[in-house]
């Protein structure tokens, strides 16, 4: 009994050593090793060039505005879904499931088509005498791409742990004397923090590590540190770059992720 | 006593079309243990939230010291409430539970101090402040819950069947403390069970309610010995209720026999409901009986034996100390005080429902 049981964890453990450890440790050693295979650190320290920097640093920004806008978009909408009754409210979730179903590539590409200049967004805005959006290869587009792609994945996590929440805990703050707002500040706040904080896990690290989304509305002029690593291996074909800065990213990655699970007290959702 | 502290007035409330509460009017006085007793459904939990202020009533008007108080929100409020499951705050301590409504009110830090200790002290938890909530028994949880809201030193302290999630033991510790608690702080407690066990215990005044309806209200004593219709009678404590005509004052035909009893102004030949309790029919032999009967059941319960006795095409539930075994034939005597009678309920919201759930 006890090995079968260990047998079945056969497939998780081929599935894990070679498609997850093995590329990692082949990452760690390409980034650490020079093309004459002699170790070194000049492919990770390439990440100090100016063009690098300042593609992390735009990175982060971007991560960080998307997650910003993607909490405050989501909260209030949760807290709606989670108060409204039952009936209507599994379909207006079921809404914003949807778009989840239909692959994300698709999905930017769209916002290509109707953000271009002229697009469809541009027609019906000078049909209405009003000045056209020209937000298209800029940085703007591509939070709005990030956000429309990520949203869902703020929403849920804080829906799930506001309709768990217990409602006479509610009642009961408020019958000890807490006003509507003092209510949300002391009791559903703190209560739905770790929905917030698997939130917030879901939404900065992919939208940190994108290129496809900073491709396709950014018009490859905005180079974010997804596509500077991408180019190093498809365009230089220089897997010891690629990988050096991919570690820097992890390690970023990493850190952040390690800063928000600190504020977790109670370390549920949260990927640590 | 005398003082009315709230007043109910022609409360009607309807969830999707089904009323939950039909033209209720109440009043509560002043120091009064008052318990609102039913079958789930019945309407007393809605009626403790709209006293919380956690509903409002579509009609009908909540009267508090003679202030109409029905659109005031919980928080304007001078009562506090106990929910049925505790409702503590898990992601503070006990501490903080308790000081919780006394920091909103922002008193001083010495009297929040104060005031936890004297409630941990009340509730016999002293030394509880830096525990959570979760490492807390159901009992335990219970009563910091109470001290929570009683720091806030409300008039009035509405509870929600608060001991329905204990084990029994704890339950008949817990209505002992409650009594005690209410005696200490001399304030208005109103209470929600449908245990009427509970109620019997601790209440100056039993309210029992069925289907969004008052059925009775008075003191345990009045409500047990003489309930007004027979959802009261079968709904508190163990009793037989019989079909009978009243022949005249002070005497009662049942299934065919006739007793004398203490009731008048019935009218002559009218039908009536009536209730004998278990304990106070008197099994004699045959010869010495009003009706004659068999023993068809047996059952040891402790304190007495609980037998069945087939008299006159009824199965009547006897409780005596004294034991009859299966098969003996027994006469049933009931003392004329022991027998209550009541009028036929004259609309379909009165009557008995079958309360087996």
């Amino acid at each position: 009994m006890k090995n079968n049981r260990r047998l079945l964890t056969g497939p998780y453990l081929f599935w894990s050593v070679s498609f997850i450890i093995i590329p990692l440790l082949m990452i760690i050693y390409y980034g650490m090793t020079s093309s004459e295979g002699h170790f070194t650190w000049t492919n990770i320290a390439a990440i100090t060039t100016p063009e690098n920097l300042k593609a992390l640093g735009l990175s982060l920004l971007l991560a960080l505005l998307c997650t910003v806008i993607c909490l405050i978009l989501a909260y209030p909408l949760a807290m709606i879904l989670s108060s409204s009754g039952m009936s209507s409210s599994s379909f207006i979730v079921l809404l914003f499931i949807l778009p989840m179903w239909m692959n994300f590539l698709l999905r930017t590409l769209a916002w290509q088509t109707l953000l271009e200049k002229n697009g469809v967004i541009n027609l019906v805005l000078t049909a209405m005498h009003l000045p056209a959006l020209n937000i298209i290869n800029t940085p703007y587009a591509i939070v709005l791409g990030m956000v429309y792609d990520f949203l869902p994945f703020m929403v849920l996590p804080i829906y799930n742990v506001l309709i768990k929440l217990d409602k006479d805990m509610i009642n009961a703050a408020r019958d000890l004397g807490a006003n509507g707002l003092q209510t949300f500040l002391k009791i559903t706040l703190p209560l739905s923090m770790p929905g917030i904080i698997s939130g917030i896990t879901m939404v900065f690290v992919p939208a940190l590590t994108t290129f496809v989304i900073s491709d396709l509305l950014g018009g490859g002029k905005i180079l974010l540190i997804g596509n500077v690593i991408e180019q190093t291996y498809k365009q230089g074909s220089n897997w010891h770059l690629g990988s050096g800065l991919s570690i820097v990213l992890m390690v970023f990655v990493i850190a952040s992720m390690g800063i928000v699970s600190k504020y977790d007290k109670n370390n549920e959702g949260g990927t640590f | 006593m005398s003082h009315k502290l709230i007043d109910l007035v022609h409360i009607t409330k309807s969830y999707d079309s089904v009323t939950i509460l039909d033209d209720l009017n109440l009043y509560i006085r002043e120091n009064e243990f008052l318990t609102l007793l039913g079958p789930s459904g019945c309407g007393k939990t809605t009626t403790l939230r709209i006293l919380g202020g956690f509903e409002t009533p579509d009609q009908g008007r909540v009267i508090f010291d003679g202030e109409d108080i029905t659109q005031l929100p919980p928080n304007k409020r001078q009562l506090n409430t106990v929910f049925q499951k505790y409702a503590l705050f898990s992601h503070m301590d006990i501490a903080e539970n308790i000081a919780f409504g006394l920091k909103i009110k922002n008193k001083s830090k010495t009297y929040i101090n104060d005031k936890i200790k004297y409630a941990l002290k009340l509730v016999n938890l002293d030394g509880f402040e830096h525990r959570m909530p979760d490492s807390l028994s159901g009992g335990q949880q219970q009563r910091i819950a109470i001290a929570r809201a009683i720091v806030n030193e409300p008039k009035v302290l509405l509870l929600d069947e608060p001991l329905g999630a204990l084990d029994l033991k704890l339950r008949y510790d817990m209505q002992y403390e409650l009594i005690r608690l209410k005696n200490e702080l001399g304030i208005t407690f109103i209470y929600v069970t449908h245990d009427q066990e509970e109620a019997l215990t601790m209440s100056d005044t039993i309210v029992v309610m069925n289907q969004g309806y008052i059925q009775q209200i008075g003191t345990p004593e009045k409500i047990y010995n003489e309930p007004e219709n027979a959802f009261v009678a079968d709904f508190i404590g163990d009793s037989n209720i019989l079909p009978g005509i009243m022949v005249e004052d002070r005497l009662v035909n049942i299934l065919g026999a006739k007793f004398q009893c203490v009731d008048e102004g019935f009218g002559h030949n009218t039908p009536v409901d009536v209730v004998i309790r278990p304990e106070d029919v008197d099994l004699v032999k045959p010869e010495e009986g009003t009706i004659r009967g068999v023993v068809t059941h047996l059952i040891f319960k402790g304190v007495h034996y609980e037998m069945e006795v087939k008299a006159n095409n009824f199965d009547w539930l006897v409780h005596s100390t004294d034991m009859f075994p299966v098969g003996t034939e027994v006469g049933i005597r009931v003392v004329p005080f022991d027998i209550q009678i009541m009028n036929k309920p004259l609309s379909e919201d009165e009557e008995a429902v079958n309360i087996e759930e």
